[in-house]
């Protein structure tokens, strides 16, 4: 049913120069001529239209916001000496951040249009090669019909992807540009220029001076991501063990208990914990009352205190959700087995040991991955229960909970040094693909999966 | 457990189940904990953020009314309702549609792009979200769209088009057979998908459209940066979460807490309804 066409063979573009008549020479120049000329009206006037429209804004727009995206503004705003007027007057100056964000706008659009030429192409050279076989040429209203049928993907996926062109890709690619800037808090545009600077920041991070924040804050990230994703794991899977236990009744009314922490909205619930355990907050408090302790806990004020009080935090959130997932799995499980383990005589943890909990773990794992690479970007839990917080003196712009993706966040938000948080965001992204890669090769779940 | 005598087992099984329903008693107040102390401190008449009990000394709805009919002007409550709504219906609209439409045509079509693009879209959503998000803050503004509902409604959506999986799973189960035996009967591809496997696809529909549609509640940080400082256009998560700034937190705590109350449950019921095909999803749309 699905055959691949790309194995069809066809003449090269170079070919279709040579033995295509007019019309086919000319679509090299103009863009649907082939088309207007086989009566494809609307499919040639598309092209034409792309490429007039093209052409208009390269000449008003284009080419300044491609020659600009190399020096990326020379003219800083400030006073300079007009000899006309014999005074200084205010002159505007280039705005490097909108200079580089058109710049990779023009380029975008540039590669839209090549690809357009292309398919122009290649339209050019099927009505030829249908003329060649004697075969009719499809008139607009059969290619309107194809993109009900054979080109229904197109149908569906031009608006998506414009979407993501758009808002996805566009300011990727304007970010990993700006990590080979100097965009920084001395270089913030209107008021001052940036300019291209290589690996400068890379080799800032890594070695140079932001190193003794980077590598501090990248270790805490990497066991925060590791304890959060197996202590979550392993203690929903003893909840979901316990509630699924012989002769435990009102299974349901315990499940939904715990299911309805799961959806109270994390700003909230996360808000509220941070007030619950402020140092004048009502556990500490009530501690007091009960004379278990003289002094407050600091749980979220002293550094070390403040990491088990996020982990423990976290599985107030996380337990539920495997939960959930797990009983699934649990009720799923070969019950036969089991018997004849236990006619083996078989203890309880053996069970456990050696079919419950290998089961599990081979269905949950490539969504283990997934936490795990989840929980290195966990922005909620450290923002909102800690901000990062305690301040530590040593970091730079971090505190010292803060995860490599809330220390990228205060660096665009509060610092304003953009060149180093894109070098974080590319690092972050370089550290999840790894992980990723990691899990695809050696993991029995994804090869069997 | 090698034990001579034959153990009583009705003695010990009994044991056990009251250990574990100790522990699960245990567990249970500790979750629920925090969400009561919510609904408490909503109702709650004296003192500010901090008093040094759990159960307050008297109720009152107050902090209800205070919320509904912000005296103050600076905290329009039900000014932010509104914006969620309309927002969150839109994305809930516009998103269904694109996620739909990707995850069908990357399941069940079969093109040139398809296995290079599922490979792209990986690599896309490996990026941490908030790296693009100062850079899609200026789209907006050059689109002149910054601190609009519009804007958030588009942020929302063209998102949309990388969440396919779950959606993607889904329909990757159903089977090739359906669309064989439709298309020998003549149908083309347009009316396979709107007659035949969209109304297959009723749970994943639901599923996709709530959770497009719980998005704009729960959300801050994206919202936070296109919105700014313009308050009239907050959604209920900003909005509530600038309630707690450090000037405020103290005064108006039981307002806020009030506020949590009010929309925890509509996204509480919607979670509830739709737990069974978050569970799927995790768990079937995860491998593919």
């Amino acid at each position: 049913m699905f055959k691949k066409h790309s194995t069809e063979q066809h003449i090269t573009f170079r070919e279709l120069f040579m033995k295509g008549g007019l019309p086919e020479k000319l679509s090299f120049i103009i863009m649907g001529f082939s088309n207007f000329a086989n009566k494809q009206i609307l499919k040639g006037l598309i092209f034409l239209v792309a490429e007039v429209g093209f052409i208009f804004w390269l000449i008003r727009n284009g080419i300044h916001a491609l020659a600009m995206l190399q020096t990326l503004g020379t003219k800083k705003q400030g006073l300079v000496y007009d000899p006309k007027l014999g005074m200084d007057v205010l002159q505007k100056g280039d705005n490097s951040m909108l200079l580089l964000l058109f710049g990779i706008a023009a380029i975008l659009i540039c590669v839209v249009l090549v690809v357009l030429y292309i398919v122009n192409l290649k339209s050019a050279r099927h009505i030829f090669e249908l003329k060649a076989a004697n075969k009719k040429i499809p008139s607009t209203k059969d290619d309107l019909k194809s993109l009900l049928n054979e080109r229904f993907h197109q149908t569906l996926m031009t608006i998506p992807l414009l979407g993501v062109l758009f808002f996805t890709i566009l300011p990727l690619l304007y970010m990993i540009a700006i990590a080979f800037t100097n965009y920084d808090h001395n270089n913030l545009p209107p008021k001052n220029l940036f300019t291209w600077v290589g690996f400068h920041n890379f080799s800032n991070v890594i070695t140079g001076d932001i190193a003794s924040t980077f590598f501090p804050v990248l270790g805490w990230t990497l066991i925060w991501a590791v304890v959060a994703t197996v202590s979550c794991f392993l203690l929903g899977v003893v909840l979901a063990l316990l509630i699924n236990t012989k002769g435990i009744k009102f299974k349901k009314v315990w499940r939904t208990i715990f299911i309805l922490t799961m959806a109270v909205p994390q700003f909230i619930s996360l808000l509220i914990m941070r007030n619950l355990l402020n140092d004048a907050g009502p556990i500490n408090a009530l501690l007091k009352n009960i004379g278990w302790i003289s002094k407050s806990i600091p749980f979220l004020t002293d550094p070390t205190m403040a990491k088990i009080t996020i982990i423990v935090v976290n599985l107030w959130i996380g337990i539920p959700a495997t939960m959930l997932i797990t009983t699934g799995i649990i009720q799923n499980l070969d019950q036969e087995q089991i018997e004849a383990a236990i006619m083996d005589g078989a203890n309880k943890f053996q069970i456990f040991k050696s079919i419950t909990f290998p089961q599990i773990l081979f269905v949950m794992m490539p969504s283990l991955i997934q936490q795990l690479i989840g929980n290195i970007n966990n922005f909620n839990v450290i923002y909102l229960l800690t901000g990062g917080g305690p301040t530590n003196s040593n970091y730079y712009g971090a505190g010292s909970t803060d995860l490599l993706v809330t220390w990228l966040y205060n660096l665009t938000v509060n610092t304003m040094d953009y060149n180093l948080a894109s070098v974080i965001g590319i690092l972050i992204f370089i550290l999840s693909a790894v992980f990723s890669l990691w899990a695809y090769t050696h993991t029995n779940s994804y090869k069997e999966g | 457990m090698a034990q001579k005598k034959p153990i009583n087992y009705k003695a010990q099984k009994k044991r056990n189940r009251a250990i574990v329903y100790t522990i699960l008693t245990i567990m249970a107040i500790v979750w629920l904990f925090p969400i009561v102390w919510i609904v408490l401190n909503s109702f709650r008449a004296e003192g500010g953020a901090f008093v040094p009990y759990i159960i307050p000394k008297h109720f009152t709805i107050n902090n209800y009314i205070k919320l509904l009919t912000d005296s103050s002007g600076n905290y329009p409550f039900v000014r932010w309702f509104v914006n969620t709504l309309i927002v969150s219906v839109c994305t809930c609209v516009l998103s269904t549609f694109i996620t739909i439409s990707m995850s069908y045509a990357l399941s069940r079509l079969r093109f040139k792009m398809r296995r290079p693009f599922l490979k792209v879209a990986l690599v896309l959503n490996m990026f941490p979200a908030f790296m693009s998000m100062i850079a899609i803050y200026y789209i907006l503004k050059a689109l002149d769209l910054a601190g609009s509902l519009l804007a958030l409604i588009l942020v929302y959506s063209a998102g949309a088009a990388l969440t396919f999986y779950v959606a993607k799973g889904f329909f990757d189960t159903i089977p090739m057979a359906l669309d064989e035996s439709a298309m020998i009967d003549g149908a083309n591809k347009w009316q396979i998908f709107t007659k035949i496997t969209l109304p297959l696809s009723k749970p994943i529909i639901v599923y996709t459209a709530l959770t497009a549609f719980m998005g704009p509640w729960m959300d801050f940080i994206f919202a936070k940066i296109i919105m700014g400082d313009d308050v009239k256009n907050y959604t209920v998560a900003i909005g509530l979460y600038s309630m707690m700034t450090k000037t405020t937190a103290n005064s108006l705590f039981m307002t806020f807490t009030a506020g949590c109350v009010l929309i925890a449950i509509p996204i509480t019921l919607l979670f509830m309804y739709m737990q069974k095909y978050y569970v799927e999803g995790v768990t079937s749309g995860a491998v593919k």
